[in-house]
């Protein structure tokens, strides 16, 4: 690492992404002392890591790693129970809370009972993510937490953290070699070059639009101009009240979903327009091409 | 003692519990404990000595060497040499057995530990376990299956062993063989080698069901 500078402000996501070899890893495991940086200082919450005895740091702190990580001996709630555990908590109390978690994020109380090697990949992801928060820690640490799994576990995933995320309001570090998760996930991306240098840090809408430089650039990849557009609402989209709604149009959440799904609704629309839904889907209006052109210039400019 | 040479049963039932030195019953006694000692003493010794070595690598090939070449001596000689030191007492084959054991025993252990996934080690370093209680609580029981596949080796290639101990007047029902060497009658050797087998395979079976009781979560991969 060299001279990574960065704050992770307290309840939000903080991404690390980059290349491999960029030392992504290697600065998320400085946070909990995995790995003591040779300089410079860490500071939780004000207080330098380096001043907190090791065990007594990490059960303070959550962490996820890519292939869960779980312990194979160990039943779903006692693994999820781990950090109570530790933590002297008294059996019966851990269990509850392990049970309480395991419904948090989404699985089944019956699995409880199961070996790790009984579940799916994004199942044994879902207990690794209950296990990090089972103490409630207020840090998180993720490290590729969703890379192993395939891409429909990945976002279902994804979007449970982000669920997740809005009830919990932790302070997350997420570490990933996707770009398109870093967007999808971070209120902050830091991208990483070769060598531990912090290349740009800024909210994913900035990254697109203002790429520090050619390297940041071609991470983003090429689409990054549509891409930019998932950043774009649908709040300013002149919508048509007097047409009807095309037979097979796609449809999109007017003011929620993004400009970028209002586009993509209309390009596999046989009209080639998109039709706009309220939350209970119901029709509230018809974005046209013309709409659509217009909006699509206004983000371009703005 | 009347007519003709006594069958099996009758041979049986006249030396099983003579109250004397040398009953079956006696020898099985002997055969036990100088079969179970190596199997407990190994394990033991084992233990810390496969630990340091995961611990301090540089370690484990000159032990592992070590214990290799004593692996490799005949029991026999290693009897005969111990008879200066220990005596002839039962001693003289645990000893030997111990370090055979332990010769299985000490790269069970590395290779049990070896067998901890790294990111479920790492996954314990970061939940806050100190090393001690990783090592008691994760790295020891998802080492048990080796560790125990390891004692089972040992169990009953101990319990065989004994019976060579037979030839420096240590050797458990090893006994019974030598007596027919000395006089060609079939039931000693018959009953010698039944009971053998028996231990062995009471000694396979209980650990077999201990490792099913400890590790339940290697049981059910099996089943699913």
């Amino acid at each position: 690492m060299d001279r990574l500078s960065l704050e992770a402000p307290t309840g939000e996501i903080t991404v690390f992404v980059g290349p491999s070899g960029c030392g992504k890893t290697t600065s998320l495991r400085m946070i909990n002392r995995m790995i003591d940086a040779t300089e410079g200082r860490i500071l939780l919450d004000g207080e330098p890591v380096q001043d907190i005895d090791p065990p007594t740091l990490r059960r303070g702190i959550g962490y996820v790693i890519q292939q869960a990580g779980l312990f194979p001996h160990r039943k779903i709630l006692d693994n999820v129970a781990t950090v109570p555990y530790l933590l002297g908590w008294d059996r019966r109390k851990a269990r509850d809370r392990a049970m309480e978690l395991l419904e948090r994020v989404g699985l089944d109380p019956g699995l409880a009972g199961r070996y790790p090697f009984q579940l799916s990949g994004g199942q044994q992801q879902r207990v690794g993510v209950a296990r990090a928060l089972a103490a409630d820690p207020p840090v998180l640490l993720m490290d590729e937490p969703f890379s192993a799994v395939d891409p429909v576990v990945r976002t279902s995933l994804q979007d449970e953290l982000l669920r997740l995320q809005s009830e919990l309001n932790k302070t997350i570090v997420f570490v990933t070699h996707d770009i398109d998760e870093a967007i999808k996930l971070g209120d902050q991306v830091a991208v990483l070059r070769v060598g531990g240098k912090l290349a740009q840090l800024a909210a994913p809408k900035t990254l697109l639009s203002e790429p520090a430089d050619d390297f940041v650039r071609e991470f983003l990849g090429r689409d990054r101009g549509i891409r930019r557009l998932q950043f774009v609402s649908t709040e300013g989209l002149r919508l048509r009240t007097d047409l009807p709604a095309p037979e097979g149009a796609g449809t999109f959440v007017f003011g929620t979903d993004s400009l970028r799904t209002a586009l993509d609704a209309a390009l596999l629309s046989p009209s080639g327009t998109a039709v706009a839904v309220d939350e209970r889907g119901e029709v509230v209006g018809v974005a046209t091409r013309e709409a659509l052109d217009e909006a699509l210039a206004e983000a371009a400019h703005g | 003692m009347g007519d003709g040479p006594p069958s099996l049963w009758e041979w049986i039932a006249r030396n099983w519990d003579t109250g004397r030195v040398g009953s079956i019953r006696d020898l099985l006694g002997d055969h036990l404990l100088m079969s179970l000692v190596p199997i407990v003493l190994g394990l033991a010794l084992a233990l810390p000595l496969g630990l340091a070595s995961v611990r301090w690598r540089w370690l484990y090939q000159p032990t592992a060497g070590i214990f290799n070449v004593i692996y490799a001596l005949p029991s026999l000689p290693l009897f005969m040499l111990l008879i200066s030191v220990t005596g002839l007492s039962p001693i003289t084959v645990i000893v030997p057995l111990t370090f055979y054991a332990m010769a299985v025993l000490i790269p069970a252990v590395v290779d049990g530990i070896g067998s901890v996934p790294p990111h479920v080690r790492q996954s314990a370093v970061a939940m806050g376990f100190t090393p001690l209680r990783r090592l008691v609580q994760i790295e020891l029981p998802i080492a048990a299956p080796v560790v125990i596949a390891g004692l089972r080796v040992v169990a009953v290639s101990s319990i065989s062993l004994v019976s060579v101990g037979a030839l420096i007047g240590e050797g458990g029902l090893g006994m019974l063989f030598t007596r027919a060497y000395q006089n060609p009658f079939l039931p000693p050797v018959v009953v010698g080698i039944v009971l053998i087998v028996a231990l062995a395979l009471i000694a396979d079976g209980l650990l077999l069901l201990a490792q099913r009781l400890l590790t339940p979560w290697v049981r059910a991969r099996g089943a699913s």
